[in-house]
């Protein structure tokens, strides 16, 4: 077969990677700049689903690498917060078959609350980090990663960035697929079942694993060194390589494939054999200090190049030592609710009737914007419920009493029903209200179904959430269903009644979004075609 | 052209097309046997916000972003997205702005990012077929009539720019 050459983003080139490593199962969250692997591989015949959150995909993962097949696990770097319980434990348990965690840092927070650097991730839980720079790369070490937690069963952090995952360079592949996976239960009971007794063995099985692995890497092709001008050293990994390598062209490079274990023998022969040796990093100071821990002497970066991307120019700075202000491009227009958003009409009443808002993440966050400037506060997903809920609490009761919790319909089945049974089970005396924005879709990544939805990832037919049903089941007193838009003025009178009576109010504010809502009808119109397909299939096997 | 990186940033709001632009672009580099890198940031693009995407090529690119100052060509979607992007061009570079383009000309007004690739065509070395190909490959079969009217009208009306000046 001819090896195959395209211009493939890098969530492309891992969607590609996975296919020819025989991944059985992809399942993840979407979130910027993560969302289109799973997308990209269900496209190309793979089977992904989105699931309810990352730490529910992450589960499913590991069942599936204990079954002795290979799964690929992807999620935005906030997303391995809320998976990070079961990360940090899957590194002890370890895997028969493989276990790929794609975490996609946003650094420059294009599209996040935070820029958390999620390399301290890897070496907090011991768990194998590679991190490519390119769509070759992404490729490349998506097979890699594949091979290395197959072979040591072990979790692998393949850690990519926004400019990674969304920047189209050239991948060369050869369309071989790797050797199948023969999946099968195994009972290791002591491997698996993490009681303090088997996992303080496991621990020092996790750590045995990663000091071979460290060994290993000492030697793997993964890292690349780079000989040029033996005047300057830098010692570099991901997409910070690829400026470096144009910023300082005559410079020796190492560039790091594997940040987690460190080849700490060849970084410091690499540092040894240069008259300066620098770490370009984004981010944290990560590899820097655990170089320098080592014992090894290299320069890092001023601390103002922590916040936000690198890129050619802020390298240049770095290399010639340069902490002048730095000249802040000329704003551009943000971005805004679209026109005929149906948020629109809820943050015009919620900003009329002067509410603390405790808000959450997705489009709706945009409500923080003028002319509405109706949110206070927005943290992580589904924290507009608990926030609002301790507001509640602990306000004087005329401002409690205008206290309300708005989040997306994605958001709350990720991570608002615990919040909602927080509120049933410890009810602030003057009652709350929740508004739901249900708008049928995961907008703000680029409308993805959830549960809520009834269509898995690729829009076919699966049961669907019923978030009324669910809050009535758990007994919250007022249970509303309401289009903002259609009828604001009934909208306002509701959000009014609600605040005014003391009691515990659940509000689905429900109008499909504005770019969605044609893919929605087309959805439903394929439904119900084929149900009456299958409906007159069915009569006819009657006659 | 050896060591030689073209460096062309497309600039507008949200839904007008810069990323499309800049995948047509990308294409017809990468046809012609350029190394090439393409770089945007998505998410919130489709709230109306500025949106620029850069794409590179030459013999051997390193970074995907352009870095400031440095672009040959700002391709510019929207009027009143010129001048906070100026500074990303270096100073002889090319800007190419929507009034170079009749709108009312257009037989479809979305068909503005590529009657301006149309214009961008004239100043980079792609064969005008390379580029034909490229709009093909990323445009849906029943809109390549009007995009490929909409691209030799962008070429012409630069074609005539240039011999003015």
């Amino acid at each position: 077969m001819s090896s195959e050459r395209r211009l493939l983003s890098g969530n492309e080139a891992v969607a590609q990677a996975a296919l020819a490593a025989g991944i059985a199962l992809g399942a993840g969250y979407p979130g910027t700049p993560s969302t289109e692997i799973l997308e990209n591989f269900s496209e190309l015949g793979g089977s992904a689903q989105w699931s309810p959150n990352e730490k529910v995909a992450l589960e499913v993962g590991l069942g599936v690498a204990f079954a002795g097949a290979r799964a690929l696990v992807t999620m935005k770097h906030v997303g391995l917060n809320v998976a990070a319980d079961p990360f940090f434990t899957a590194a002890y348990t370890g895997t028969d078959g493989a276990l790929i965690v794609v975490s996609a840092d946003d650094p420059g927070l294009a599209s996040s609350q935070n820029e958390q650097d999620n390399r301290r991730f890897a070496v907090a839980a011991g768990v194998p980090m590679l991190e490519p720079s390119d769509s070759q790369e992404a490729y490349d070490f998506t097979l890699a990663a594949v091979e290395l937690s197959e072979r040591r069963h072990i979790p692998v952090l393949l850690r990519m960035t926004t400019r990674v995952c969304h920047s189209k360079t050239i991948v060369r592949w050869d369309p071989k697929p790797m050797p199948p996976a023969s999946p099968g239960f195994r009972r290791d009971i002591r491997g698996r079942v993490m009681i303090p007794a088997y996992a303080r063995i496991a621990h020092r099985s996790l750590r045995k694993k990663l000091s071979e692995i460290a060994k290993w890497n000492e030697s793997s092709s993964l890292n690349r060194l780079i000989r040029n001008d033996r005047s300057l050293g830098i010692i570099t990994s991901g997409i910070s390589a690829v400026h470096a390598r144009e910023a300082a062209p005559n410079a020796s490079i190492l560039k790091l494939g594997i940040t987690y274990p460190l080849p700490i023998r060849k970084i410091r022969e690499f540092a040894k054999s240069v008259d300066r040796c620098l770490v370009i990093e984004e981010g944290d100071p990560y590899l820097v200090d655990a170089i320098r821990a080592e014992g090894i002497a290299v320069e890092g970066k001023p601390e103002m190049y922590r916040f936000g991307e690198l890129n050619v120019e802020r390298v240049r700075r770095i290399l010639a030592g340069d902490v002048s202000p730095e000249k802040s491009p000329p704003p551009g227009k943000p971005p805004q609710l679209c026109a005929g958003c149906p948020h629109r009409s809820v943050f015009d009443v919620l900003h009329k009737l002067d509410c603390i808002v405790a808000g959450d993440i997705g489009c709706y966050t945009l409500g923080v914007l003028p002319p509405f400037e109706a949110m206070d506060s927005c943290v992580c997903m589904g924290a507009s419920i608990g926030v609002g809920l301790g507001l509640r609490h602990a306000l004087p009761k005329a401002e409690a009493r205008r206290v309300v919790s708005v989040i997306g319909d994605s958001t709350f089945v990720h991570s608002g029903i615990t919040g909602l049974v927080e509120m049933v089970y410890n009810p602030p005396p003057t009652g709350h209200l929740v508004l739901i924005l249900d708008n049928g879709t995961t907008a703000m990544t680029g409308l993805q179904e959830h549960p809520g939805t009834g269509r898995t990832l690729d829009h076919s037919r699966t049961q669907k959430l019923v978030f009324e049903d669910l809050a009535k089941s758990l007994g919250i007193d007022r249970v509303i269903v309401v289009d903002p838009m259609r009828d604001s003025e009934g909208f306002e009178r509701l959000v009014t009644e609600s605040l005014q009576q003391e009691k515990l109010t659940l509000m689905i504010a429900r109008r499909p979004c504005i770019l969605a809502a044609g893919k929605i009808r087309e959805y439903e119109r394929a439904e119900s075609e084929s149900c009456e397909c299958a409906a007159a299939r069915s009569d006819s096997h009657e006659e | 052209m050896k060591n030689k990186t073209t460096n062309v940033v497309i600039a507008g709001l949200g839904g007008q097309g810069v990323l499309k632009a800049s995948d047509i672009l990308a294409e017809a580099a990468f046809r012609a046997g350029f190394d090439v890198k393409k770089s945007e940031i998505h998410g919130m693009s489709q709230r109306g916000g500025s949106v620029t995407s850069d794409v590179r090529f030459g013999e051997e690119v390193f970074s995907p972003m352009v870095p400031q100052g440095e672009a040959d060509c700002l391709v510019v979607l929207s009027g009143d997205q010129v001048e906070n992007n100026r500074h990303l061009l270096r100073p002889d570079g090319v800007l190419i702005a929507p009034d170079w383009i009749d709108e009312n000309a257009l037989a479809n007004r979305r068909s503005l990012n590529v009657a301006l690739l149309g214009a961008l065509s004239l100043f980079l070395e792609m064969k005008e077929e390379t580029w034909l190909e490229a709009l093909k490959t990323h445009l849906p079969e029943k809109y390549h009539d009007l995009n490929l009217r909409a691209f030799e009208s962008g070429r012409s009306r630069a074609q005539s720019r240039k011999s003015l000046s």
